[in-house]
């Protein structure tokens, strides 16, 4: 056990000398790997901050909710009835009771509305819910939706389905932009480190041939690279997180004041732990993807 | 100890390293293996060390067939050899101390250990003063009994050496000779490929000499 820790010790100590040793060439990579992984990471954060931005923009609250308006003959009786059914209902995370005399107050303070109101003989405005679900999904939705159309006293249902799909088709692009996007670099991470273990295997290619002669196993003589490749990646997911930060530190400002114009209060975060995790653990796992592929390239050729 | 059974070696395309060689090696014998240059010497010690594989034959190292053992078993079949070879493959970045580290840092030696050892086997054959020292900065003789520390370093039962004293002077080719026969007389079983066979045949248990890959005596 002693000689196993020591001998990756010995191959960890290794890898962060061959990355100190050229440090013109390891700052380039890192600089090519953070670059690389900044593009998806960064997107995430934007994803994660426009969703912020869209649930907190717009004329008051824009969290999909479904409006239940009962028909004008609907009692207190029926409204209470319904309000129970509501506060029962597993997909019903939370519901509102707005009656028709609230909806005619607030409709008669407006300017627009005021004199048309007063011409009236009587309140034409419903009692109504206004319900929050608990899956604001388009499908779950909808579903909610035919439900609440079947309950009595019940005379019409409102979905803002347009926005709900809206957002999620945005929701859904972005992702799909995101997962591409850390493909298509991650791969190219995966090619920087190949390329960079396999420069390395040919400069240790004496002593790679001496070790074997002496009795070197195939683990010995992989084990530096292994830690070289996965610790390149690993510096280089720091530089991206650096460059995530860097970005949104900088636009911090600009996007507050951009929201402030569509009556949101956004701050711009970062990538939260869990991503930022997610990122170096990606980051590490590539690296040490590129190096054994390179390993198993290049050392089978050279046995 | 090291048994040959009618081993043949054949290089592509066609060209006969070793044709037909049985030969026993007891332990703690000293084999003088002679022949011209290109008559098979290297080859010979390459299959004990399981380098190269016999086209025909069998190779037994201590009652093992080396010629079919899986790759994975060839390490440790290595590391209880020592092996100093033609152009000494010593590593020309690292110093004295470092190069002759190498093999006990490979067989997992605490560095303690491994310190005291290095410093022994420096300073049986005289190089302890130029442990710093990178093997560039060293002579022809010096960087040989590097070799030789590097080679006995793990304290191996089996010790080849092809062509010691191969490019060097009078003088320091004795040496050499001087530090390998002290080995052999601690017990060490000592294989020695080479061409001078006046420095070694007088103390040497058994000859092997090879013409064109054959055994002649």
């Amino acid at each position: 056990m002693n000689a196993w820790l020591l001998q990756h010790g010995k191959a960890f100590k290794w890898a962060l000398q061959r990355l100190a040793a050229s440090p013109a060439n390891t700052l380039l990579s890192l600089i090519a790997i953070g670059i690389a992984l900044a593009l998806p990471a960064g997107g995430q954060m934007l994803l994660s901050n426009a969703l912020q931005f869209a649930r907190s923009s717009g004329e008051g609250n824009v969290t999909p909710q479904i409006s239940l308006f009962l028909a004008l003959d609907a009692d207190k009786k029926a409204a209470d009835q319904i309000a129970a059914r509501l506060k029962n209902h597993a997909a019903v995370k939370q519901s509102r009771f707005i009656s028709r005399e609230e909806t005619l107050k607030r409709m008669q303070s407006g300017e627009n509305l005021a004199e048309v109101l007063a011409a009236l003989p009587r309140n034409p405005f419903p009692d109504a819910f206004v319900v929050t679900p608990g899956n604001d999904s388009p499908a779950a939705m909808e579903q909610l939706r035919n439900e609440f159309r079947n309950w009595p006293k019940v005379e019409h249902v409102q979905l803002d389905s347009a926005w709900v799909r809206r957002l999620d088709a945005m929701l859904r692009l972005g992702r799909t932009a995101v997962i591409l996007l850390t493909a298509l670099l991650g791969l190219g991470l995966v090619a920087i480190t190949f390329t960079t273990i396999r420069l390395q295997i040919l400069t240790q290619r004496a002593e790679i041939e001496v070790s074997r002669l002496l009795g070197a196993t195939d683990s010995f003589v992989r084990r530096p690279f292994y830690y070289f490749g996965a610790l390149q990646g690993l510096a280089g997911g720091g530089a991206a997180w650096l460059i995530v930060l860097g970005v949104s530190t900088l636009l911090g400002k600009p996007v507050a004041d951009l929201a402030e114009l569509y009556n949101a209060n956004v701050t711009l975060q970062s990538l939260t732990a869990s991503e930022s995790a997610i990122l170096m653990a990606l980051a590490g796992g590539l690296g040490w993807l590129g190096a054994a592929l390179s390993l198993r390239q290049h050392l089978h050729h050279s046995r | 100890m090291i048994r040959f059974e009618h081993v043949s070696r054949r290089y592509p395309p066609g060209i006969d390293a070793l044709q037909d060689v049985s030969f026993e090696i007891a332990q703690g014998e000293l084999v003088l293996i002679d022949g011209h240059s290109g008559a098979g010497k290297t080859t010979l010690l390459k299959l004990i060390a399981a380098i190269e594989r016999p086209t025909n034959g069998v190779v037994l190292v201590r009652g093992q067939n080396v010629g079919a053992l899986k790759a994975a078993a060839l390490p440790y079949l290595r590391r209880n050899l020592g092996m100093v070879f033609q152009d000494q493959k010593l590593l020309f970045d690292r110093n004295a101390f470092e190069n002759v580290m190498l093999p006990l840092s490979i067989a997992g030696f605490s560095p303690r250990e491994a310190g005291k050892r290095v410093r022994a086997a420096l300073d049986k054959v005289g190089l302890l003063a130029r442990e710093k020292a990178l093997p560039i900065a060293l002579s022809g003789g010096e960087q040989q009994r590097l070799a030789i520390a590097r080679a006995v370093v793990n304290r191996p039962s089996i010790l080849m050496t092809d062509e010691p004293t191969a490019h060097l002077d009078p003088e320091t080719a004795g040496n050499v000779a001087g530090i390998l026969r002290d080995f052999h007389q601690v017990g060490v079983t000592l294989l020695i490929a080479s061409y001078d066979n006046a420095l070694f045949a007088p103390f040497a248990s058994q000859r092997l000499t090879l013409r064109h890959g054959k055994l002649t005596s």
